[in-house]
């Protein structure tokens, strides 16, 4: 029977949460670099033994783990993320020039083809690729010194690249998202890059049609629909099926718009996921009720998801990666959140289960399916 | 041998335990510095964690002390206390208590 291995992210380390097919009993793991901020922690489609973490601090700043165990051990790559050339300014929140400083790396994208290849998103806002396995990082300059860069701004969380999908059809398309600057697309492996935000519309910013300063939190992609793209905006659940070049509204009967993750069901493309977030300074789910909403019509009409999520006093956020599904028939879907309760589905989200109920603040989740 | 302490936190991430003893060569005097290059020679892994890998800048929330003297803010290339050069008294690295 296949395995299950949930990566998990905390704002005081890393667990690894594993289970049969079944994804009933599940043994916990960690913490893996205890009293650091795990921002991410991802594997490789192409080698599910192939572990990245992005570690970082506030005292010793920015680590990159690798892991060719699936967990057991690891070794400190990489963590040289200069911003090559001219570095510029972007605007800082007063709206005044800023250079860009590097803060951390948010997200790692594993190739899906080659474990030794893998791709940082960073605040303040660049992306870098590595083709060693971590062992040399190179900017992919094109996407900081867009034209429209000097202007980006930074959300409440940073000026931070957070979405990185590699395109499994189009060869070189790349997308990205950056809080609060847009989601882009690139044709070319990276080597430049369109910004995909029209459509959008965003109150915090005075021109509804700016090609940039949209606060997109998350980006999801079905693999057999690759022209079809399912955003989670500060506001607004959106929706494209064009590779991103028009945007329409899909948040329906949600009862808050507002929320940061979104995720995709392994099988069935129009099912959707997001966990709706009251705002803009509260930050938990509305009436104090957890609820992840499912859309099978692929936005517009959505239905509660209560089964086994408390539905009275309950007052955590569930972070823009802190959502997954896993590849399993059914599916398993898979979230965490600032309380430290990982939740998981085994049924496509009709009835869920705490996997663990006390880890710090939960930054991200991902899940692998293991032979 | 010049004995430098660690933070807990880099002690797990170099794999050591206790002090960390190296050697500075060199014509001049020892300094902050020549030390961090030595123990960043021995240990890369902790490139980038105690000071900016191109400036050099100490990050901001790390600080630097030996023989009861705050040596945070003075030069890298200051010549440290002789009896730290005589390994009498460690340099030690330490997190500020507000970094975490």
């Amino acid at each position: 029977m296949s395995g299950v291995r949930v990566l998990v992210g905390t704002r005081k380390g890393a667990f690894i949460l594993t289970s049969d097919g079944r994804r009933g009993s599940w043994t916990v793991d960690g913490p893996h670099f205890g009293g650091w901020e795990i921002y991410h922690l991802t594997g490789s489609p192409a080698d599910p033994d192939r572990l990245y973490a992005s570690q970082s601090g506030g005292w010793f700043g920015q680590l990159i783990q690798r892991s060719d165990d699936g967990g057991r051990t690891w070794t400190t790559v990489d963590n040289d993320f200069a911003y090559a050339g001219d570095v510029g300014d972007h605007l800082w929140y007063d709206g005044t020039p800023r250079p860009w400083e590097f803060k951390r790396i948010w997200h790692l994208e594993p190739s899906r083809d080659d474990p030794d290849t893998v791709y940082a998103g960073a605040e303040d806002a660049a992306l870098y690729v590595s083709h060693d396995g971590g062992g040399k990082w190179t900017e992919l300059t094109a996407l900081r010194t867009h034209p429209s860069g000097p202007s980006w701004q930074p959300g409440a969380g940073g000026l931070c690249l957070h979405t990185i999908i590699l395109d499994p059809v189009h060869e070189g398309r790349i997308y990205t998202a950056i809080s609060a600057a847009g989601a882009f697309r690139s044709d070319d492996g990276g080597t430049s890059w369109l910004p995909i935000n029209k459509g959008l519309r965003s109150g915090e910013i005075p021109d509804q049609d700016s090609e940039v300063g949209h606060c997109v939190h998350h980006i999801t992609q079905h693999p057999s629909r690759p022209d079809t793209l399912y955003m989670q905006k500060h506001w607004d659940v959106m929706r494209s099926d064009d590779a991103g070049a028009n945007w329409r509204e899909v948040s329906g009967n949600l009862p808050s718009d507002f929320g940061f993750p979104i995720a995709v069901h392994a099988h069935e493309p129009e099912t959707i996921y997001v966990v709706p977030i009251k705002s803009d300074s509260e930050h938990y789910p509305p009436e104090g009720k957890l609820r992840v909403y499912r859309s099978r019509t692929g936005g517009d009409e959505w239905e509660p998801l209560t089964d086994g999520l408390p539905q009275s006093h309950c007052y955590v956020n569930v972070l823009r990666d802190a959502m997954a599904v896993d590849t399993l028939d059914p599916c398993g879907i898979y979230f965490g959140t600032s309380g430290g309760q990982v939740y998981r589905s085994a049924d496509g989200g009709d009835s869920w289960a705490p996997i663990v109920q006390h880890l710090p603040p939960v930054l991200s989740v991902e899940v692998q399916v293991l032979p | 041998m010049i004995r430098v302490v660690l933070p807990a936190h880099l002690k797990t991430l170099a794999g050591v335990t206790g002090e960390v003893r190296v050697e500075v060569a060199g014509p001049g005097p020892a300094t902050q510095r020549l030390v961090l290059d030595a123990v960043e020679a021995r240990y890369p892994m902790l490139l980038g964690t105690i000071r900016d890998r191109h400036s050099g800048k100490r990050r901001a929330f790390v600080r630097f002390y030996a023989c009861e003297e705050d040596l945070s803010n003075c030069s890298p290339d200051t010549p440290l206390p002789e009896r730290v050069v005589a390994g009498q008294e460690p340099f030690i690295v330490l997190g500020a208590m507000a970094g975490g």
